[in-house]
């Protein structure tokens, strides 16, 4: 069928900020979409609140709004920009139930706008599980026994036949929040109750436990023809149970045979033609009973998905893309197939390896949670490995994540320990399983207490076994004599075996007692190399034209010398590498061929190292600087080379560079790749952390680093060195030192003076930093923190309360150095600056103070001659300016500042880092804008019961938003209320501070009265208010009696809270105000300042309305 | 993340990988490949031919179209389900000359599989195996050099003599493998197709079965048990057996097998196909598409390394729908040598060879891919109805 021409303008819905569950798998489906329509013809117009993501660029869509994802303001842009079709199945779960809120509120029928993709009815079928359930019953298939309950009184009815364990599943969450496992009455009642208020519909789904079930899903397409293609199977290595999410996943499914696998591709068929998805993709889940093969649908998602993101990396097929072109009406056989280029669409990908999936979490950032992995999702985002076995697909894997973990570890704890970790799934399960074999216990054992297939039990204990025997060469091995013994270390079949099982250097090395240097160098005594082979949909049946690579180990073969009677042409592999395993008998004259496909062109090239897996303060902001530096440099005649492990990311896109090897970001894998390519260099400044560790290891290998040099980042990063190079500036810092033990802590603390900030060096996300008021508390965080980084020192500042904490965003080249943008926090200093909302440009700072500290960014970036991007972290205490660090390279705020100005930073520093000049590139002078943008953190407390809100130095945000408008209130509520906390117009406001912020609530609460609001204060407040003239109602603590504040937030009577403590006891008595807050979906704030943008922003919101531009009209002209 | 890499030594290791037995995979142009022994030990020699399917070995091991091929898994993980009694598409073991597999696994879990292991299955029936092979190196090679024949060896590990050995063999064109594979005795089929649950998904009981004589050329089972689910009494025959013979059993249709190899040596059955023609309904698989072909008068072509995978789609160009076939062949039909008897009715859409074809007067279809699947979508399974209904509107 051709396209259709009765549409032209097509709406396309993002899925905000970066939360648990849904991830910049959104952004790369998003791009792919924008892409696929503009490229059919069609006009795009684009909301999304998240500035940090590629879809928003100016050059993606027709017109692009950074607006907040709400009905309302969604009305608007429908209004101004009359799209003909609104595409709601690209922006996540916050895409389509906006979908349907729009179609429920007649919105799209008043202005003529057509769902395409899904319409109303399949997205209700598919999401209402009682529909989907009677749909499922319908076709003939299995579900597990359910009931949707609407009360406590019908859960309880409803578990009568239902039985324990019973699984709840609120309705219309994301990610499964609130869903839970109760195996016993107790349990189920809070689940039951969590779950109804959770869910927004106020219904949850109990349903019969399928717990310890092999778990699978389908990524389905059709189109307007209605043909079903299947693109990709994956099973999960965590049973059901465990979030898919949370779980392991490997591509394609292993332990079904083909009967099994057929009997689910036809289920998944008729499903998708039940529910009626007309175009597009959609995931399904399965559940399978391993004792007796009883197979049991779980859900549909009918949109992309994380796992559609998972399954267009894993096979090459790019899910997102086609279903964009489905939904204009374009059928599978009309669509080539990129890689292959002669086949079309529709078909299905077949696979020459294996995929695996490992998700990464953060428990580290929040303590107080429970780590135990559950229905409901816990990670932060996720690494994929490509090996030719699951053995070595796994070993990829784990070394991906950038945990400090090379292979399957040893953990010395106690059998018993090992049961319960084996029972109790938490993050690190895979570890304690290899162990447990490791003690001898038996696969059928560690079976029974994980319900994990014991297919991949045994892989695992292949692994070990290989170990075990690597670790026989140990003996007899001195370290110090190790280089020179390297070539009698291992026999070379052996390191080839462990190669094959996808064993890295470092873990080698670590079982023979060397350095991984050594095994590299025996490595190549050996000539054995990694070779590269294509993701090609096809299985090598057709010739592949993307280079999509992933390395492995093969073993040799070779052409035999005898009689050659020429019946065939001889073999000529692209880049044969020669040597490897123990070839032994071929003949004298036959040469060795171990065949690599990457097939290295001789253009002029860059590698761009990439991010690697999100993480809390290492997301999508790197990979967005990453593919803007791909951008750049192909617009330069560069051959552009990607290497990363995400699957979520844009940058892993086969599309996006001219080559991509999808592998982990090590020293080893990365060097095995700069062997083969060649480049002229390397770029460690946009991936974070991840890149920037392997930048000095690299330049030793004689790699060349584009850019700001390594020892210029080292500057930077060094303490003592970096003091030095304040002191030849003559800037100020808060007084510092350095300690290495706990003792030089507590000294350095001592003369500096409490508080202070302490943390280690080189580390992102403010991980494991925090602020001590007292010599007790320093020494136990010196027990944590040197656990955090042991090779790095601790770090012991001074902390400044109650600055201001500024933000700045350059770019140099060596020359010029050129603001980017200055933006002030609206939390103080002290408070994580990725946690902090922030202002550009600056809404309180004197002109004065903000020129002083543009000079001191530019002295900065010269006497580092930075090449690049870089970023000063200022505070402003008094009228005084102290630099609190500079970090040459890119940062979290490049995204944004991009947005907010119009200038894409990332673009015009990678052209720089090759040599161009700023001049040269048009850029002269800083660019200032007539609007304000502010930036929001978004936080994933939601997902942690028993963590507490407040901000502190210890980075917890999982992403962000961005509220523009014409002044500071609007821009501020606006991001807000794209936060999920949108700031009320009326009602009743709680307030208990602590004392420092007591003077300065007199303001807010008097402004607020005079706004129309009640306000309610907890004693000690209310008598400072009431003391002060003010007007205000008494409420107690939940400690005094009731009723009290958790009784009114839970009865609705709160609009919002702003809540301030200090001290431990207080905070915790104040805890349960918070988290009911948080639970009750009361918009809150922790801080004073936030209190004061807060009040500033309801009064502009009371005067004026919020205004709709597109990103292109703000940055017209310019 | 909370792991501590402490030394501990653990148990002695149980299987020793680098140890196994050697074996060789020459090819005839020369090309050796070191890997693994697995399955029965010895000496195997056939045409070397990949599978791209990621399901399904047991079903390609027995399927008889592969009489006489060596056959390459180009997923990398054979083994991981073992072996089982229900999925097999011939009866007394696997068809396949040998077996070349990146890596097999000796651990096979899945509730349907039976004791033992695959390599296990591959010994009882003699069936010599090779894993460690970079078989997509392999199946690169054979997509650019074309099919060719090779030797898989276990104990004689000298590559110049099985190069000499793999040479000498004839080869498998122009050569009848039919008569090894097809049945000795005619005999009745009543089981239908593998469902989980037997009891809840009964076939729709159907009084009005037709009788379909089914000429064995190396059927897969798949096809008799899709022909009892689509209602039909199922009578299978000796590829030899005599037009006469089945015409005088009176059948209200006649199904034309697939099998292994070249179809033109298969002469006999050419010969009674003819005979057939415009007598019975005829419904061709494979080689009995080719059969067909060349029963009318028409021509068929090798493909450079054929088709042989579960995911080819082939579009059907009556309803412009696109079905996800499973595939096996080396051979096609060459349509237009029919000159206007037949029209085509599917088109690969990978590389727009001829799929299927169907007479423009009588009641003959035929279809060059496997609607049976086993292993392989279903999608198909829709022809088996489609001749039913062509029985039912020629009989009336």
């Amino acid at each position: 069928m051709p396209k259709r021409t009765d549409i032209k303008k097509i709406l396309l819905i993002g899925s905000g900020p970066i939360i648990i569950g849904q991830a910049c798998e959104f952004d790369y489906s998003g791009t792919q979409a924008c892409k696929a329509l503009r490229e059919e013809g069609y006009k795009v117009v684009l909301v999304n609140s998240n500035p940090a993501t590629i879809m928003t660029d100016p050059e993606m869509a027709d017109a692009t709004y950074i607006e907040p994802l709400t009905a309302d303001i969604l009305e608007m842009i429908i209004k101004k920009e009359q799209p003909d079709a609104l595409l709601p199945t690209m922006g996540g779960q916050t895409a389509l139930n906006l979908a349907v809120e729009l179609a429920e509120k007649r919105i799209l029928d008043r202005y003529n706008v057509e769902l395409i993709g899904a319409k109303l009815d399949a997205i209700k079928k598919a999401e209402d599980r009682e529909l989907f359930k009677e749909a499922m019953t319908k076709i003939g298939l299995d579900v597990p026994k359910s009931a949707y309950v609407g009360s406590l009184k019908e859960g309880l009815e409803a578990i009568g036949h239902i039985g324990f364990p019973a699984i709840l599943r609120p309705s219309f969450t994301l990610g499964g929040t609130g869903g839970g496992v109760a195996y016993n009455m107790e349990e189920y009642k809070e689940l039951l109750e969590r779950g109804l208020k959770l869910s927004p519909v106020h219904q949850v789904l109990v349903e019969e436990s399928v717990l310890g079930w092999k778990e699978y899903e389908l990524e389905v397409m059709r189109d307007g023809k209605d043909n079903v293609v299947i693109i990709c199977s994956i099973e999960n290595f965590d049973p059901m149970g465990i979030h898919t999410g949370d779980s392991i996943t490997v591509a394609p499914a292993q332990t079904l045979t083909d009967k099994e696998y057929q009997r689910m591709r036809d289920a998944a068929i008729a499903i998708i033609r039940e529910i009626g998805v007309d175009t597009g993709g959609s995931n399904i889940q399965f559940a399978v009973n391993p004792k007796d093969g009883r197979m049991v649908v779980i859900e549909m998602n009918p949109r992309v998905s994380r796992s559609s993101a998972l399954a267009s990396k894993a096979t090459g097929f790019p899910i997102a893309k086609i279903a964009a072109k489905l939904a204009v009406g374009l059928t599978l056989d009309e669509i080539p197939n990129d890689i292959t280029r002669e086949t079309p669409a529709s078909f299905e990908p077949t696979i020459d390896y294996v995929v695996t999936k490992f998700p990464r979490f953060a428990f580290e950032k929040f303590p107080e949670a429970d780590p135990t992995l559950t229905t409901q999702m816990k990670s932060v985002g996720e690494v994929m490995s490509i090996g030719r076995t699951f053995k070595e697909s796994l070993q990829k894997a784990i070394r991906s994540l950038e945990i400090s973990s090379y292979g399957l570890e040893n953990i010395d704890v106690d059998t018993s320990v090992i049961k319960t970790r084996l029972k109790t799934p938490g993050p690190e399960r895979i570890w304690y399983i290899s162990q447990a074999i490791r003690e001898g216990m038996g696969i059928q054992e560690i079976r029974e207490l994980t319900w994990i297939d014991p297919w991949f039990l045994y892989n695992i204990k292949q692994i070990v076994d290989m170990e075990e025997k690597i670790r026989s060469y140990a003996k007899g091995i001195k370290k110090k004599e190790s280089l020179s013994l390297a070539p009698y270390l291992i026999p070379k079949e052996l390191l080839m075996d462990a190669k094959w099982y996808g064993f890295s250097d470092r873990r080698i090395a670590e079982l023979l007692n060397v350095e991984e240097a050594d095994i590299r160098h025996l490595r190549r005594k050996y000539k054995m190399y990694a070779v590269y082979k294509i993701v090609d949909t096809c299985g090598a049946e057709f010739a592949a034209y993307t280079p999509y690579l992933y390395s492995t180990y093969e073993k040799p073969f070779y052409k035999s010398a005898v009689n050659s009677q020429q019946s065939t042409p001889p073999l000529k592999p692209p880049l044969a590498t020669g040597g490897g395993g123990g070839g032994e008998l071929r003949t004298p004259n036959s040469e060795l061929i171990v065949e690599c496909e990457s097939n290295p062109t001789g253009r002029k090239k860059v590698v761009i190292l990439g991010s690697g897996p999100n993480r809390i303060g290492q997301g999508i902001e790197f990979d967005y600087c990453c593919v803007h530096a791909v951008f750049a440099l192909k617009e330069l005649g560069y051959e552009t080379i990607m290497v990363n492990c995400n699957p979520e990311t844009v940058s892993t896109d086969y599309d996006t560079a001219d080559r991509l090897y999808f592998e982990p970001l090590t020293i080893e894998d990365v060097l095995n790749i700069i062997e083969v390519e060649k480049p002229e260099g390397l770029i460690v400044q946009f991936g974070g952390q991840t890149p920037l560790k392997l930048a000095v290891p690299l330049e030793r290998e004689g790699i060349k680093i584009l850019g700001t040099s390594p020892d210029s980042i080292d500057r930077a990063e060094d303490r003592r060195r970096f003091k030095e190079l304040l002191h030849k500036l003559n800037l100020k810092q808060a007084e510092s030192d350095t300690a290495m033990s706990v003792e030089e802590a507590i000294c350095a603390a001592e003369r500096i003076g409490y508080p202070v900030m302490i943390r280690p060096s080189y580390v992102l996300g403010g991980r494991a930093m925090e602020i001590v008021y007292d010599g007790k508390s320093l020494r136990e965080y010196m027990k944590r923190a040197v656990k955090a980084s042991p090779e790095h020192p601790v770090l012991v500042d001074k902390y400044l309360e109650d600055a201001i904490e500024i933000d700045v965003d350059a770019i140099s080249d060596g020359m010029d150095v050129i603001i980017g943008g200055v933006m002030e926090h609206i939390e103080e200093a002290g408070i994580h600056s990725g946690d902090s909302a922030c202002s550009l440009p600056p809404y309180s700072l004197e002109k004065e103070i903000i020129d002083e500290i543009k000079r001191q960014t530019r002295a900065l970036a010269k006497e580092l001659t930075v090449v690049g991007l870089m970023n000063v972290q200022f505070a402003v205490k008094n009228h005084d300016i102290y630099i609190l660090e500079v970090n040459p390279r890119a940062s979290r705020t490049v995204p944004f500042v991009g947005k907010a100005t119009g200038v894409p930073l990332a673009k015009i520093a990678a052209k720089v880092m090759v040599g161009k000049t700023l001049k040269e590139l048009g850029l002269t002078g800083e660019r200032h804008i007539q609007h304000i943008a502010v930036k929001e953190a978004v936080f994933p407390f939601d997902r942690f019961p028993g963590v507490d809100t407040i901000l502190g130095p210890e980075m917890k945000s999982t992403g962000e938003v961005m509220g523009i408008d014409k002044d500071f209130g609007r821009a501020f509520g606006k991001s807000q209320t794209s936060c999920g906390n949108r700031i009320p117009l009326s009602g009743k406001i709680f307030i208990s501070l602590k004392d420092k912020d007591k003077p300065l609530s007199v303001s807010i609460v008097k402004k607020l009265l005079e706004l129309g609001f009640s306000v309610i204060a907890t004693r000690g407040t209310a008598l400072y208010l009431k003391d002060h003239g003010l007007d205000v109602e008494v409420v107690n603590k939940v400690t005094e009696g009731r009723p009290h504040i958790v009784d009114f937030i839970k009865n609705k009577e709160i609009d919002f809270v702003i809540n301030t403590v200090s001290g431990a006891q207080a905070q915790k008595d104040s805890f349960s105000i918070r988290q009911s807050a948080l639970q009750y979906g009361i918009p809150f704030t922790t801080t004073i300042s936030g209190a004061i943008a807060a009040v500033n922003a309801i009064e502009m919101l009371k005067k004026k309305q919020v205004n709709i531009k597109s990103i292109q009209k703000y940055h017209k002209g310019k | 993340m909370a792991v501590n890499p402490v030394r501990k030594f653990g148990p002695v290791p149980l299987e020793n990988f680098s140890n196994g037995v050697k074996a060789l995979l020459v090819l005839s142009d020369g090309t050796v490949f070191e890997g693994k022994n697995f399955g029965a030990e010895g000496k195997t020699i056939g045409e070397v031919v990949f599978n791209t399917s990621m399901t399904g070995y047991q079903e390609i091991l027995t399927d008889p179209s592969y009489k006489g091929q060596i056959v390459a898994m180009t997923y990398p993980q054979i083994g991981n389900y073992g072996v089982n009694a229900e999925d097999i598409e011939s009866l007394g073991g696997p068809k396949v000359e040998g077996f070349i597999v990146k890596e097999y696994l000796d651990f096979p879990s899945n509730w349907r599989a039976m004791r033992g292991s695959l390599s296990d299955y591959l010994k009882e029936y003699q069936i010599v195996g090779i894993e460690g092979v970079d078989t997509r190196a392999l199946t690169r090679h054979l997509r650019d050099t074309g099919s060719q024949m090779g030797i898989i060896s276990a104990k004689d590990l000298n590559p110049q003599s099985l190069l000499e050995k793999v040479r000498k063999h004839p080869g498998i064109v122009g050569i009848d493998l039919v008569k090894e594979v097809t049945t000795k005795e005619a005999y009745p089929w009543n089981e239908g197709c593998w469902k989980w649950h037997p009891d809840s998904q009964l076939p729709t009981p159907n009084s009005q079965l037709k009788r379909v004589i089914v000429y064995d050329f190396g059927v897969k089972l798949s096809i008799l048990r899709n022909l009892v689910d689509a209602g039909f009494d199922v009578y299978v025959v000796p590829a030899k057996t005599p037009a006469e013979e089945v015409l005088d059993m009176n059948p209200d249709g006649i199904l034309l097998s697939n099998g292994p190899g070249d179809p033109e040596p298969v002469t006999y059955a050419i010969k009674n196909t003819k005979k057939l023609i415009g007598k019975k309904p005829i419904f061709g698989i494979c080689l009995g598409h080719q059969i067909l072909g060349l029963a009318m008068g028409g021509r068929t072509y090798k493909l450079k390394f054929g088709h042989h995978g579960g995911n080819h789609p082939v579009m059907d160009l009556k309803t412009n729908e696109v079905e996800i076939t499973s595939q096996n062949h080396n051979f096609c039909v060459e349509v237009a040598s029919l000159k206007g008897q037949v029209e085509l009715t599917h088109k690969n859409l990978y590389d727009g060879t001829e799929e299927g074809m169907r007479h423009v007067e009588l009641p003959i279809l035929s279809v060059q891919y496997h609607p049976e699947a086993g292993p392989g979508p279903n999608d198909a399974t829709y022809l088996f109805k489609r001749f039913r209904e062509l029985i039912e509107k020629t009989h009336g």
